[in-house]
C-alpha cells in the first residue's frame, strides 16, 4: 500500500494531470458560474450574510472559554496577523494523530487541548462563525493545502474516494465535476467543485455551513450513504478538493445557491 | 447572538441622498414547514423594520414570511443635517433588536 | 436532488389569483391601479428560490407635493400573498427599496406604489423558480 501511494503521490506532485482532471489553466471558482445577483451578495460585506458569521466568530475569539478561562485572544493575539494565511494551507498534518485535520478539527482540539473546554458541536452556530472569523483572515490568499508530504497518502485516498462511483446513480465526484462542468443540472449550472469559500452561505440552506455539510449534501443526492460528520474519508476528501484548488485565492465567506 | 450588519456614509455633503444597506441576522421561520413527524414549525420572523434619524422616522417596513432568512433591506433618504440613524427590529416571540449609525454632514 | 433525506413534501395551500386580488384590495380599498411609473427588477429565472434578490424603483420627483407614500409587493403562489410593504416619504429622496425573497414556485410578481395624491400605480414580474422554498423539509 505505501509503494502505491508514495507513486501515486509522486505523480501528483510532479503536477501530472490525469486524463479527466481539469488543467489548472482552465480552473474557475464557483463564483464565476453564478449569476450577477448572486455574486453582488458575495461582493460586499455588508450584503454578504455570511459575514454575520464572521462577527459573532469576532466576538466568540475574544471570550473566555473552559476550565482554564482562556480565550483563543490569549494566546493567538491579533487574529489578522496569527491566522492570516492559515485557512489557505488547511486540512493539515496533525502530528498527534499522524492524519489530516480539518480547520474545525482543529479549533476543537485547541479547545480541548489550551483551552479545557468541551468540544464544539459540528455545524453549530459557535463552530462555524469562529472557522468562518479564522478563514476570512485568508481571504484572497492562495490556496497551498497539501504541499507538506507527510499528506500524500491522504490526497491520494481523497482522490480514490473522489473518483470512485456510488450509490444508487452510480456517480462519482468527478463525474460532474471534472467531466461535466459548466453544463447544467435541473437548471443549476454544475460547477468545477473548489471549496475556495468555505464556509459559506449557501441560499439553499439560508445559513452559513461548512464543507462537510455539502459533501454530505451531495454524497445523499447521488443516493449513497453519506459519511458522518468528522469521519476520516470526509476530511480526506476535504484535503484532495483543497489540494485540487492549489493557488485558487480563498474567498471565505463565499455566497453559493 | 444576534448581530446586524449596517451600511451608513459616514460622511455626506447637505442634501446629497445617500443609500442605507442593512443586514439583520433572523432564521425567519416562515411557519409552513414541517417537522419529520408532521408538526408544524411555528412561525417566528420580524414584522416591523424601522429607521429613524434625530428620533424621527424616516422609513418602516412590513416584513411577511416571504421576506428570506437574514434580511437585508435597503434604502434611500436626503441628509440635510448630521446625526444618528436608529435601527429597530421587531418580531415574534417578543423579538426586539436595534443598532445605530452615525453620520457628519457639511 | 441534493439536500434532505428524503422526507414526504407535504405542500401547503397556494395561494390563489382570488388571494392576490383580495390582498391588493385591501392596501388600494378598490381604486383603479395604473401600470407604469413602478419598475420591478427581479431576475427572470432564480438562482434559487430561498433567496431572490428584488428592487423595487418609482419614477417620482419626491417632493412634498409629489411622491411616494408607501410600497406593497405581492406574489401569486406563495402560501401567502403579502411579500413586503415599504413606507416613504418627500425625504426618501429616491423611491427605490431592495430585499431579498422567497419564492415558493414559478409565478408572477406585483409592486404596487402608493403616490401623495392617492394613485396607485404598478409593474409585475414572471419569475421562473427551479427549486422550492417556503415548502422545504426540515432535515
Amino acid at each position: 500500500m505505501r509503494s502505491f501511494s508514495a507513486i501515486t503521490a509522486a505523480l501528483l506532485v510532479a503536477g501530472a494531470v490525469g486524463a479527466t482532471e481539469i488543467p489548472q489553466a482552465e480552473r474557475r471558482s464557483g463564483y464565476s458560474f453564478m449569476k450577477p445577483d448572486t455574486r453582488a451578495m458575495q461582493d460586499e460585506d455588508t450584503a454578504n450574510p455570511g459575514m454575520l458569521w464572521v462577527l459573532d466568530g469576532e466576538a466568540l475569539w475574544k471570550r473566555k472559554s473552559g476550565a482554564a478561562e482562556k480565550a483563543c485572544a490569549d494566546c493567538h493575539g491579533d487574529i489578522s496577523t496569527s491566522m492570516k494565511g492559515i485557512a489557505a494551507r488547511y486540512p493539515a498534518f496533525d502530528n498527534a494523530t499522524g492524519r489530516p485535520i480539518d480547520l474545525e478539527q482543529r479549533i476543537n482540539s485547541c479547545r480541548a487541548n489550551h483551552q479545557q473546554a468541551t468540544p464544539l458541536p459540528f455545524e453549530s452556530r459557535e463552530l462555524l462563525a469562529l472557522a468562518a472569523f479564522v478563514a476570512r483572515q485568508s481571504q484572497g490568499v492562495p490556496i497551498e493545502t497539501g504541499a507538506d508530504p507527510q499528506l500524500a497518502p491522504f490526497i491520494a485516498k481523497g482522490r480514490e474516494l473522489y473518483m470512485q462511483r456510488q450509490g444508487q446513480l452510480n456517480l462519482g465526484c468527478t463525474n460532474c465535476h471534472d467531466d461535466n462542468w459548466d453544463k447544467r443540472l435541473a437548471g443549476s449550472a454544475i460547477t468545477q467543485g473548489h471549496p475556495t469559500g468555505y464556509p459559506l452561505y449557501r441560499l439553499e440552506w439560508q445559513s452559513l455551513g461548512s464543507l462537510q455539510r455539502r459533501l454530505r449534501a451531495c454524497i445523499t443526492g447521488i443516493r449513497a450513504q453519506a459519511y458522518d460528520y468528522g469521519a476520516p474519508e470526509l476530511v480526506e476528501l476535504e484535503l484532495y478538493l483543497m489540494s485540487r484548488a492549489r493557488e485558487m485565492p480563498m474567498e471565505t465567506p463565499a455566497v453559493r445557491p | 447572538m444576534a448581530s446586524a450588519l449596517i451600511n451608513v456614509p459616514a460622511k455626506a455633503k447637505r442634501g446629497d441622498i445617500i443609500e442605507i444597506k442593512t443586514l439583520m441576522s433572523h432564521i425567519m421561520e416562515t411557519g409552513y414547514r414541517h417537522t419529520a413527524t408532521g408538526e408544524v414549525v411555528p412561525r417566528d420572523i420580524i414584522t416591523s423594520f424601522t429607521c429613524r434619524f434625530n428620533g424621527a422616522e424616516i422609513f418602516r417596513a412590513d416584513l411577511f414570511p416571504a421576506i428570506s432568512a437574514n434580511p437585508f433591506i435597503t434604502f434611500f433618504t436626503t441628509v440635510t443635517q448630521s446625526g444618528k440613524f436608529e435601527f429597530e427590529w421587531i418580531g415574534d416571540k417578543g423579538f426586539s433588536e436595534t443598532a445605530s449609525a452615525s453620520i457628519t454632514v457639511e | 436532488m441534493a439536500g434532505a433525506v428524503p422526507i414526504v413534501t407535504v405542500r401547503p395551500a397556494e395561494a390563489t389569483p382570488a388571494m392576490l386580488a383580495s390582498a391588493i384590495r385591501n392596501v388600494t380599498n378598490g381604486a383603479a391601479v395604473k401600470t407604469g411609473k413602478v419598475k420591478l427588477d427581479i431576475p427572470p429565472l432564480v438562482e434559487n428560490g430561498n433567496t431572490v434578490p428584488m428592487t423595487v424603483s418609482v419614477d417620482s420627483p419626491m417632493a412634498p407635493e409629489d411622491h411616494v407614500a408607501s410600497i406593497h409587493v405581492f406574489n401569486e403562489k406563495n402560501p401567502q400573498p403579502n411579500i413586503g410593504n415599504f413606507y416613504l416619504g418627500p425625504h426618501a429622496g429616491r423611491a427605490q427599496v431592495s430585499t431579498r425573497v422567497r419564492l415558493a414556485d414559478s409565478q408572477k410578481i406585483v409592486a404596487i406604489a402608493k403616490l401623495s395624491d392617492g394613485s396607485y400605480w404598478s409593474a409585475s414580474a414572471d419569475v421562473v423558480v427551479t427549486l422550492a422554498a417556503c415548502t422545504e423539509e426540515l432535515i
